[in-house]
């Protein structure tokens, strides 16, 4: 069929069965979005930041599975969307990103809203385009959704020039998509299985440390069954966090800088560790070199370059986790079956560290605690359909370690960027992917003012999320740095935690505001939220000084964790 | 310990820079690069030397290998594969030096490509052991200007062609 190549845009969307997207429409962009008046079935979400698209866009990906698309126009359109792109490449989130540009014959004259934004995004993408011919748009734009979704996930750009929108072809979407680079795993090696299978199931001390690729290889149930069948214990990073449901038996809590200790000690002294679509990040790892030392470690992962980059891999598999994990679920069976023991010594060892080392925190004074208050928010929705998504900080860490997902896909957060603002466009985002669940942003308040505008897009949406802002009036992680290894000495950290007002700005911004000074306040603030369907923010003033714990001291051995009680006492003395 | 690295990629635009800035993103130096045409249509070969460790070559090839323009990395393992260069040479040579240099070059293979009133221009075409060795004779008599194309490769015809398996992926 003959159409404009804008149009072409839309059908190959429709094609894609894409069902949302997220932008802002500008000059270089305006074909696209004139096909897009004409009529089309993809649903578009107006963002009031391009960065705040491409976050909703990470959300909906992250909530949904399906690829996420976020759409701008060139020069400060696109570049807006950096970050969200950069976010999307650390954390392997699928996300197709439509950039209008300016016309071919203006590329290169620094032209009017002129970015090169190929350029600009090229070591953060998997791949981009610049269409420079109309009748490859097809072709590009399956090339795009495909490459961004196999192999390990990621992001991908298509920059279209104005004039390229706007010019005729012939459109056919095509049924396969022509790249001969372009060649993931799609099988595991028989033999490495089999020998991960025998460390693993004559392992005495075996650990599955899980990250995010166990979500976006959608590999959740094969998780849980090889866990179930050899009585292995799970840690979750914080992006695996929900691949494995937290109240499980099984579950073995966080690893890493502020993961528990009893986490960090069964990872640390573990002989078998197997990492599930996990990369040895240094919040995870502490300092490399005393990292699990003497374990034995078994890499699954779907992209080869993250075997052995830094921790090497005594047995490597390479190929997609569900097929993988499968494989090796019946490896373990088999073993169990012929007489290797489950390591229930080992499961034990765990239990009675978790009795050991609880997470803690100081329960007296005036100021309601950060961590009661996500205690009582897990409370209230365990066992509800709920989404989370966290901005970037001590709210996160402590959302991190109180909230207890159950189901795949429930917990969205910024882990590899740590994009402070990422929470409430994300929340938006994975409302548009889940209208039936309740999404729930934990925000804190340097966060929601970096994205908060996107409440305007939640409310006129019709995508309602309940922000519960973690308010304690500062930048609390750099403060708490400061505090612990700067002397003290507090550069630039303070924000006042009733300046904005965030209730009256929730108002504002078309929702409800609800301030909790007192405890007693919490629950009924909270019920209230959760019941209203309307887009709130609970602002719940907290300790202004309350800091983080456990935690490793960037660089250092993860055993040397500090813990919250030696803290208080060194204050002390 | 230097390496050589022949990447096939698709003849697109931007397929170069985008191998430049992984290197440059991933803090690994090229010590030399040379692009051309192969045998196939609207398929290049770009040529790499590298110094870096074995891990690090692991690496270097596996994050190549993920860019979608790459057809096939392979390294050019010394002994199994021919090198050549191309050096342009412009040597400082008054009337009475001009033999020496000449007769020099010939033993060498090298060619004159110009002669002027006090300087000589040498092409030679070598392995870049042999250019490092006339470049080393000519300095004495003074380089006015050196080009190197930088060094191309094949896997020999006689060892028996085999892509050489990462030791990593399974």
């Amino acid at each position: 069929m003959r159409m404009r190549g804008a149009d072409a845009i839309l059908r190959c969307l429709e094609a894609e069965g894409v069902e949302v997207i997220f932008g802002i429409p500008g000059g270089a962009i305006m074909p696209t979005y004139d096909a897009m008046a004409r009529g089309t079935t993809v649903r578009h979400v107006l963002a009031r930041h391009e960065q705040g698209a491409g976050h909703m866009a990470e959300g909906y990906a992250r909530a949904s599975g399906k690829v996420g698309v976020a759409i701008a126009t060139s020069g400060p359109g696109a570049t807006n969307l950096v970050t969200p792109i950069a976010d999307a490449w650390m954390d392997s989130t699928p996300l197709v990103c439509i950039t209008g540009q300016v016309r071919t014959t203006l590329i290169g004259t620094d032209a009017f809203q002129e970015c090169d934004i190929t350029g600009v995004t090229m070591p953060i993408v998997k791949h981009s385009w610049l269409v420079q011919d109309v009748s490859e748009l097809p072709s590009v734009m399956k090339a795009a959704f495909h490459v961004a979704r196999t192999g390990r996930c990621g992001p991908v750009l298509v920059d279209v020039p104005r004039d390229i929108q706007e010019a005729e072809l012939e459109f056919e979407y095509p049924d396969s998509v022509e790249l001969p680079g372009w060649k993931p795993p799609r099988t595991v090696h028989p033999l490495q299985i089999r020998q991960a299978a025998e460390a693993l199931a004559r392992a005495e001390k075996p650990v599955l440390y899980v990250g995010g690729g166990t979500l976006n290889a959608d590999a959740c149930d094969e998780l849980r069954e090889l866990a179930e069948t050899g009585r292995f214990p799970v840690v979750s990073t914080l992006m695996g966090k929900s691949a494995f449901p937290e109240t499980h038996p099984l579950f073995a809590g966080w690893p890493g800088m502020h993961g528990a200790k009893w986490s960090n000690l069964a990872m640390n002294t573990c002989d078998v560790l197997v990492a599930v679509g996990a990369r040895f990040d240094d919040r995870v790892t502490g300092k490399l070199a005393a990292f699990a030392p003497g374990a034995t470690i078994v890499h699954l992962d779907i992209d080869a370059a993250e075997i052995s980059k830094l921790r090497t891999a005594d047995i490597p598999v390479v190929g997609p986790l569900a097929q993988a994990l499968a494989r090796l679920t019946q490896e373990v069976a088999r073993l169990r079956a012929e007489g290797a023991p489950a390591p229930e010594v080992w499961l034990e060892r765990i239990a009675s560290w978790r009795e050991e080392f609880p997470l803690r925190y100081a329960t007296g004074g005036e100021f309601v605690k950060p961590q009661w208050l996500l205690e009582q928010l897990q409370e209230l929705t365990a066992g509800e359909d709920v989404i989370f998504t966290t901005g970037v900080g001590q709210h996160q860490m402590w959302a991190m370690q109180y909230l207890l997902p159950e189901r795949p896909r429930t917990f969205i957060t910024s882990g590899g960027l740590g994009t402070m603002g990422y929470g409430i466009p994300a929340a938006v985002g994975a409302k548009a992917a889940r209208p039936e669940a309740t999404v729930i942003c934990i925000d804190g308040d340097g966060c929601f003012q970096m994205t908060c505008q996107e409440l305007v897009t939640a409310a006129l949406e019709n995508l309602p999320i309940v922000v519960v802002l973690v308010n304690n009036g500062y930048l609390g992680m750099v403060t708490q740095w400061q505090d612990m290894f700067f002397d003290g000495r507090r550069s630039h950290v303070h924000l006042d935690s009733s300046m904005p007002d965030y209730a009256k700005l929730a108002e504002a911004c078309g929702g409800v505001g609800i301030v909790v000074r007192e405890r007693e306040e919490l629950r009924p603030a909270l019920e209230e939220a959760l019941a209203c369907g309307r887009t709130v923010v609970v602002d719940v003033r907290v300790d202004p000084l309350e800091q983080c714990f456990p935690m490793i001291p960037a660089g250092a051995a993860a055993l040397d964790m500090i813990e919250f009680v030696e803290t208080v006492e060194a204050e002390a003395s | 310990m230097k390496h050589t690295l022949s990447v096939i990629v698709e003849d697109r635009p931007g397929a170069l820079t985008r191998i430049a800035t992984m290197f440059a993103r991933r803090g690994f130096n090229i010590d030399s690069l040379a692009v051309g045409p192969t045998e196939r249509q609207g398929v290049s070969c770009i040529t790499l030397r590298v110094d870096c460790t074995q891990h690090s070559l692991e690496q270097i090839e596996k994050q190549i290998h993920k860019l979608v323009n790459v057809l096939r990395v392979t390294e050019l393992v010394p002994g199994e594969a021919v090198e050549r260069e191309l050096m342009v040479i412009k040597v400082s040579a008054a009337a009475d030096r001009r033999a020496e240099l000449i007769t020099t070059a010939a033993a060498f293979n090298g060619r004159v490509l110009d002669v002027g009133p006090d300087a000589v221009v040498f092409e030679l075409v070598g392995t870049p052991e042999e250019l490092d060795a006339f470049h080393e004779l000519c300095r004495p008599h003074g380089i006015v200007e050196l080009v190197r194309t930088g060094r191309v490769g094949l896997s020999r015809a006689s060892t028996r062609r085999q892509a050489r398996r990462l030791a990593a992926i399974n």
